[in-house]
C-alpha cells in the first residue's frame, strides 16, 4: 500500500485483534476503507467478518490494534459513541420501531424539543430531508410497517445517514429484498459514495459484490488474506482465497478410489423434483442412492441448509415433488421424515441438535423415541444398552451415559448427536457440517463413520465448506450459487478446483 | 447396573433441599409444638395436625403436580385458581339446579376444566402466544365466569359430594386419597411411559427437540391439560367442604402457591427437567409452615412474612452460587479468626 492510498483513507485499523473464551476471532487484522468508495468485507462463517464489523461499531472493544478515522485514533466503546464519530450500521433485521410514523423513526431519540415539547415540523422537515439525500420521496407520517421492507430498510439507512455519518456499514442489506429493489439500493450506494461516504457492504451474494464493490477485503479465520481492487480479481480467486486457499495449490487428485460405485446402477433412494421454497431455494432437482453420499457444495447463504431443511421437513417445500423410491411424499414435519427413515444433524449443534440438560442417554434415544410414540417407551434397560453400545462404536468420551450432554466436548456432542440418528436407523441421513468446530481425531472418526455407513447402504446427504472434506468423501457433489443449482460433479469431476470454478460460474473442466 | 445408584442420587440432589427444609420445620414443631405429631384413631379414622397438613393442602399439592409439567416445558399457568372457581361454580349450580347424579356433578366440571387447559395449551402451542399472556387470559376471565355462575356465590347442601372433602377412605381424609392417586398416576405417566422424556426436552431445548422429531406442540397442549384437569380436582375440594361454591376467593392467590411449591421442589422456571416428588414436598412445606404459625399462635399478619423468610432461604440453600459463596466467605471467616 503507498502514501497516497493511506493519506485519503477514511478508516484505517491496524494490527486489530480480538480473542473469545477459546477462540481467537481476529488476529492482527488490517483493514482500510478510503472516501468515496464502496468496500466489499468478504470471508465465510468463522472469518471475523461480523467480530470485525462489531469493533468497528463499539459492540466489542478490541484486544489489541489501533483505529484511525479520519485523522483520529478512535475507540467506541458503545454503538452510540461510534454513531456521534460518524460509524453508522445498518443491519440485516431492519432495527426500527414498525408502528411509529417514518419520520419518528428516522428522527428517534435525537428530536429536538422547545420547552419538553416535541418540534413535529422540524423532525418532518429533517426525516425529509434524509430521504432527499437518498433520492427518495416518502409521506414521512406515515406508519412505517406500511411500507414494504425495501422502503423499511431505506429508511433505516436514512436514519443511519442522519447523523453526520462518514462510514457507512451495510451488513447484508439485500437479503430479504428482490431484484428491482437490491438495484434501487446499489443506485443509492453509488450516489452516497459519490458524496465522499466510505461504505463497507457485506453480503453473501458474489454476483452484488462485483455489481456494486470497488475493493474487497477477505478474511479467513480471523486472519487478513488480503485486500484486492475488485475490478481485477477474478471470481474464481476470490472464492478460493475465502475458502483460505490458493488456486496453485490446490489439491487435484480425484479423491480415493475405494468408494462404492454401485450406487450409480439402483434406482435413487430419494429424488426431489423442482422442489423450491422461497426465500430458501429456487427449484432444484437432486437424486440420491442407497449407498451414496451426495455432497452438496457452495458457499454460506447459497441454499445447502436450506435445501436441507426442506428434505427433512422442517422447512416444507413449496413447490415441486419429493420422491422416496419413486413415491412421492409429504415431508411436513420432522416427524414426517423421521417415519420415512430421514435422519438429520443440524448445523448448529447447540441451537438445533442438542438438549443440553438431559443425559447422553436420553439424548441419543430421543429421535428414536420420538418415531416410536411415546406409549411404547424403551425400558431404562433398553435405553442404557443402546446408549453403551453407541459410546463404544463411535468411541464416545463420557464417565458415564447419565452425564448431561452440555459437559461433553463439541466433538462428542457431535458424535451423540450422529448415534441419536444412527439409532433409529434412517435409510437416508443429512450431515450439516458435521465436522465443525470439533477436534481433527474427531474429525477423522466421523469421515470413517460415513464411508462404513454408506457400504451398509445408507444414504448420506453432506454439507461441508471444507472443500477437502468434501471431495475426499463425497460420490457426487451438487453445487450451488446464490440459492439454486448450478452444477452437479460426477465421481470423476470432483476436485476442489471443479467445485470452486462452479461455484464462481466459469467452466466446469 | 450402573444405571440404579446413578439414578437414586439424581433424584435425591433433587429432592435434598426442599426435604432438609421440610425436616427442619417438623423438627421445629417436635419440640416446641405439643400435640404436633399426636394421632389418634376414633372410629377406624385418623386425626392429628400430620393428616390435617395434607387434607388442608391438598388443593395446592394437585396444583402443583400439574403446574410443574407446565413448568417443565418452560411455561406458567396463571390460570389454575379461576378454573378452581369455575369448577366449583358448575358443581354447584348443578347441585342447586337439582341435578342428582354425582356422575354429572362431578363429570361435568372436569370436563370444563379439561377444556380450560386445552384452551390454554392451544393459545401457547399453537398460536404461540406467551404463557404468562395466554394464561392471565383465562385467569382473569375465568373468574369472570364462575361470577356469572354463582352471581358471587352460591350456598348448597349436598351430602355425597361433601364427601370429596369430607368423606374418609382407608381411614383418612379422601382429599388425601385424591393426591396419592394424582401423584402416582403422573409419577407412573411421566416415568414409566416417554411423556417425561418429551416434557423435559420440550422444556430444555424446543428447538432441538422439534429437530429430533418432537411434536412440541402437541406436548404442550397435554401438559397444559393435563393442568387444567388438576386444577378442575383442586376446585372441587373446598366446594364441596364449604358446601358454597365462592367465584371471588375459591383458589385464590393457589396459583402462586403452587408455582412457589415448584420452584422450591427444584424444577427450574426456564423449563427442562422437573421433579413431581420435589414439588409435593415443596407444596407440603408450605403448608406446614403455614400451620405451624397457626398453631404456635403467630399473629396472623406476620403469616405471610413468616412464609415468606422459609421459601426465600429453601430458594438459597437450592442455588450453587449461593453455597459457594457463602462457604468461601465462611472459610476466609475462620482463616481470619486463626490469623
Amino acid at each position: 500500500m503507498n502514501d497516497a492510498n493511506q493519506t485519503d483513507a477514511l478508516l484505517r485499523a491496524r494490527g486489530v485483534s480480538k480473542s473469545f473464551p477459546g477462540v481467537k476471532a481476529l488476529q492482527e487484522v488490517d483493514f482500510t476503507v478510503r472516501a468515496g468508495e464502496v468496500h466489499a468485507l468478504m470471508g465465510e462463517n468463522g472469518a471475523g467478518k461480523s467480530t470485525l464489523i462489531k469493533v468497528l461499531t463499539g459492540v466489542y472493544r478490541r484486544d489489541s490494534g489501533e483505529i484511525h478515522l479520519g485523522d483520529n485514533l478512535i475507540d467506541p466503546r458503545t454503538p452510540d459513541e461510534a454513531q456521534r464519530m460518524g460509524i453508522s450500521t445498518v443491519y440485516q433485521e431492519v432495527n426500527l420501531v414498525p408502528y411509529l410514523s417514518v419520520a419518528e423513526n428516522i428522527c428517534l431519540g435525537r428530536q429536538r424539543t422547545r420547552l419538553g415539547l416535541l418540534k413535529w415540523k422540524e423532525i418532518r422537515d429533517r426525516a425529509e430531508k434524509a430521504l432527499a439525500r437518498l433520492g427518495v420521496e416518502l409521506d414521512v407520517t406515515e406508519t412505517l410497517a406500511n411500507n414494504s421492507i425495501a422502503i423499511q430498510q431505506l429508511v433505516a439507512i436514512a436514519r443511519a445517514l442522519d447523523t453526520s455519518a462518514r462510514l457507512l456499514i451495510l451488513d447484508e442489506p439485500t437479503s430479504s429484498l428482490d431484484e428491482g429493489e437490491v438495484e434501487r439500493l446499489f443506485s443509492i450506494m453509488r450516489k452516497l459514495k459519490a458524496d465522499g461516504l466510505g461504505i463497507i457492504f457485506v453480503t453473501h451474494f458474489l454476483d452484488q459484490v462485483y455489481a456494486v464493490s470497488d475493493r474487497i477485503t477477505v478474511l479467513h479465520n480471523g486472519q487478513l488474506v488480503g485486500e484486492y481492487p475488485a475490478a481485477s480479481l477474478p471470481r474464481v480467486q476470490l472464492i478460493s482465497k475465502m475458502m483460505g486457499k490458493e488456486l496453485s495449490e490446490l489439491d487435484l487428485s480425484r479423491g480415493r478410489d475405494d468408494r462404492a460405485v454401485a450406487s450409480s446402477l439402483r434406482a435413487p433412494l430419494l429424488e426431489l423434483k423442482g422442489v423450491s421454497r422461497n426465500n430458501a431455494i429456487k427449484p432444484i432437482d437432486l437424486q440420491i442412492g442407497a449407498g451414496e453420499i451426495v455432497g452438496l457444495a457452495g458457499l454460506l447463504g447459497s441454499g445447502r441448509t436450506e435445501t436441507a431443511r426442506i428434505v427433512f421437513g422442517l422447512d416444507p417445500a413449496e413447490t415441486g415433488e419429493i420422491l422416496l423410491d419413486g413415491k412421492p411424499v409429504q415431508l411436513n414435519s420432522a416427524l414426517d421424515a423421521i417415519s420415512h427413515k430421514l435422519g438429520f444433524c443440524p448445523e448448529d449443534r447447540k441451537l438445533e441438535g442438542i438438549i443440553p440438560n438431559l443425559s447422553v442417554r436420553e439424548n441419543i434415544v430421543l429421535a428414536m423415541q420420538a418415531g416410536q410414540g411415546w406409549l411404547k417407551y424403551l425400558s431404562r434397560a433398553r435405553q442404557n444398552e443402546i446408549a453403551e453400545e453407541f459410546i463404544r462404536a463411535l468411541n464416545i468420551k463420557t464417565p458415564s451415559p447419565d452425564q448431561a450432554i452440555r459437559l461433553l466436548s463439541g466433538g462428542n456432542q457431535q458424535k451423540v448427536i450422529l448415534a441419536r440418528w444412527l439409532a433409529s436407523r434412517p435409510r437416508l441421513l443429512i450431515l450439516d457440517e458435521p465436522t465443525r468446530g470439533i477436534d481433527v481425531g474427531a474429525k477423522l472418526e466421523i469421515e470413517k463413520l460415513m464411508a462404513k455407513l454408506t457400504t451398509e447402504g445408507m444414504a448420506i446427504l453432506f454439507i461441508s465448506s471444507d472443500l477437502e472434506e468434501m471431495v475426499r468423501n463425497s460420490h457426487r457433489v451438487a453445487v450451488l450459487r446464490d440459492r439454486q443449482k448450478v452444477a452437479e460433479l460426477s465421481r470423476e469431476q470432483i476436485s476442489e478446483a471443479n467445485i470452486m470454478h462452479a461455484i464462481a460460474a466459469t467452466e466446469v473442466k | 447396573m450402573s444405571a440404579k445408584p446413578a439414578n437414586f442420587s439424581s433424584a435425591w440432589s433433587s429432592l435434598k433441599w426442599p426435604a432438609l427444609a421440610l425436616a427442619l420445620v417438623l423438627a421445629f414443631n417436635l419440640f416446641l409444638t405439643p400435640g404436633f405429631f399426636h394421632l389418634t384413631f376414633r372410629d377406624g379414622r385418623v386425626y392429628g395436625s400430620l393428616v390435617d397438613i395434607i387434607n388442608r393442602g391438598a388443593p395446592v399439592i394437585l396444583l402443583s403436580l400439574g403446574m410443574t409439567l407446565v413448568i417443565a416445558t418452560g411455561g406458567v399457568d396463571l390460570s389454575v385458581g379461576a378454573v378452581m372457581a369455575i369448577t366449583g361454580a358448575i358443581a354447584a349450580v348443578l347441585i342447586t339446579k337439582n341435578v342428582s347424579s354425582l356422575l354429572v356433578i362431578i363429570g361435568l366440571p372436569l370436563v370444563i376444566s379439561i377444556i380450560a387447559g386445552a384452551w390454554n395449551g392451544a393459545l401457547v402451542g399453537f398460536i404461540g402466544v406467551p404463557p404468562i399472556v395466554a394464561t392471565l387470559i383465562l385467569m382473569v376471565a375465568g373468574r369472570g365466569v364462575a361470577q356469572l355462575l354463582t352471581n358471587g356465590q352460591i350456598t348448597f347442601h349436598n351430602e355425597t359430594f361433601a364427601y370429596i372433602a369430607r368423606g374418609h377412605c382407608l381411614g383418612l381424609p379422601f382429599p388425601i386419597t385424591l393426591v396419592v392417586v394424582a401423584f402416582f398416576v403422573l409419577l407412573i405417566a411421566t416415568q414409566k411411559t416417554a411423556a417425561g422424556l418429551f416434557i423435559a426436552a420440550t422444556g430444555d431445548n424446543e428447538l432441538a427437540s422439534r429437530c429430533a422429531g418432537l411434536h412440541t406442540r402437541r406436548v404442550k397442549l397435554f401438559v397444559y391439560v393435563v393442568c387444567g384437569f388438576c386444577a378442575g380436582v383442586a376446585g372441587l375440594i373446598p366446594a364441596a367442604d364449604i358446601q358454597q361454591a365462592d367465584a371471588t376467593h375459591a383458589g385464590e392467590w393457589l396459583e402462586l402457591d403452587s408455582i412457589l411449591a415448584t420452584v422450591i421442589g427444584g424444577t427450574a422456571l426456564t423449563g427442562g427437567r422437573f421433579s413431581l416428588g420435589g414439588s409435593l414436598l415443596g407444596a407440603l412445606l408450605i403448608q406446614t409452615v403455614t400451620t405451624t404459625i397457626l398453631t404456635r399462635g403467630v399473629p396472623s399478619q406476620l403469616t405471610l412474612v413468616v412464609k415468606a423468610l422459609v421459601v426465600v432461604s429453601v430458594c438459597l440453600l437450592q442455588s450453587d452460587k449461593f453455597r459457594t459463596f457463602t462457604l468461601a466467605a465462611a472459610r476466609m471467616n475462620r482463616k481470619a479468626v486463626t490469623e
